[in-house]
C-alpha cells in the first residue's frame, strides 16, 4: 500500500442531503488507500440501517435552492411545514441525483463496504433510540466514544460531520 | 491503447475516481487504464488521485466535453 495514512468521519446526520459528504470522502479515501473509519452516531446512526428511507425537508434550511423551469427557486423554509412537503422536497432531489449522474446513497455505502471501511456505530444511540441490531447492516460493529478515541488518535484526518 | 477501458461518462464525483480504482486493482503493475469522464473536476481529481496513491498518470486529452486519462497501475 503505497500509502499508510488513516481517517476517520464521526457522523451525526441521517437526512439525504448530508448524507452524501461522509459517504463521499470515505470512498474516495479508500480509494486512494487511506484506511477509513466511519463513527455513526445519533441521527447518522439511521444511515446503517439495513433499508434506507431517507428524505430532505426545507425546514431549517434557508439555503436550499432548487433548480426549476430554467432558473433556481429558493425553498421557503415555511414550506416544509405543509404536508406531503418532505416527500415532494425528497422526490425532487432524488430525480435531481439520479439525472446528473451523482451517485445513489445505497451505492456510495456499498461502494464503502466494499473497499473495507470500517463502520462503527454508537452503541449508546442505539439504546437511546430503541434500535435494533437485527435491522442494522452485518458488516458493521458497535463501539462507544472510547473506540472513536482510539482511532483517533491515531489518524492524519478526523472530521466531524 | 490501454489494458482496460473504464467508461465514466455522466457520471459525477466520485464515481469516476471509484470505477478508476476498482479497475487499476485488477491490473497488473506496468499495465495501464484509460478513463473517459464528463466531470469537468475529474483532471484536478485524478491528478490529485495519481500524486497520492503513486500511480502515474501517463497523458490527459480532451475531445469535446469528454476528458480522456490514461493512468498507469504502480503499486
Amino acid at each position: 500500500m503505497a500509502n499508510a495514512k488513516s481517517m476517520t468521519i464521526i457522523v451525526t446526520k441521517g437526512t439525504l442531503d448530508w448524507a452524501y459528504p461522509p459517504f463521499i470522502l470515505a470512498t474516495t479515501a479508500a480509494a486512494m488507500d487511506v484506511q477509513v473509519n466511519m463513527f455513526f452516531t445519533f441521527y447518522g446512526l439511521g444511515l446503517l440501517k439495513k433499508e434506507l428511507d431517507l428524505s430532505v425537508t426545507t425546514l431549517g434550511n434557508s439555503a436550499m435552492e432548487m433548480p426549476m423551469m430554467g432558473g433556481h427557486m429558493k425553498m421557503p423554509n415555511m414550506m416544509g411545514m405543509i404536508p406531503g412537503m418532505t416527500g415532494l422536497t425528497t422526490m425532487m432531489m432524488k430525480d435531481m441525483i439520479k439525472k446528473k449522474g451523482v451517485a445513489s446513497i445505497e451505492d456510495l455505502r456499498e461502494a464503502a463496504i466494499l473497499s473495507d471501511v470500517n463502520m462503527i456505530a454508537c452503541q449508546m444511540t442505539m439504546d437511546l433510540f430503541d434500535y435494533d441490531r437485527a435491522n442494522m447492516l452485518d458488516s458493521i460493529e458497535y463501539g462507544g466514544a472510547a473506540t472513536w478515541l482510539e482511532n483517533a488518535l491515531k489518524s492524519d484526518i478526523n472530521l466531524y460531520i | 491503447m490501454a489494458d482496460v477501458l473504464v467508461d465514466c461518462k455522466g457520471l459525477n464525483c466520485p464515481l469516476p475516481i471509484l470505477h478508476a480504482k476498482k479497475a487499476l486493482k485488477g491490473l497488473e503493475d506496468g499495465q495501464t487504464a484509460e478513463v473517459l469522464a464528463t466531470d469537468p473536476a475529474a483532471q484536478k481529481d485524478f491528478e490529485a488521485f495519481c500524486r497520492t496513491t503513486g500511480n502515474e498518470l501517463v497523458s490527459h486529452s480532451q475531445e469535446g466535453n469528454v476528458l480522456s486519462f490514461i493512468i498507469k497501475k504502480v503499486s
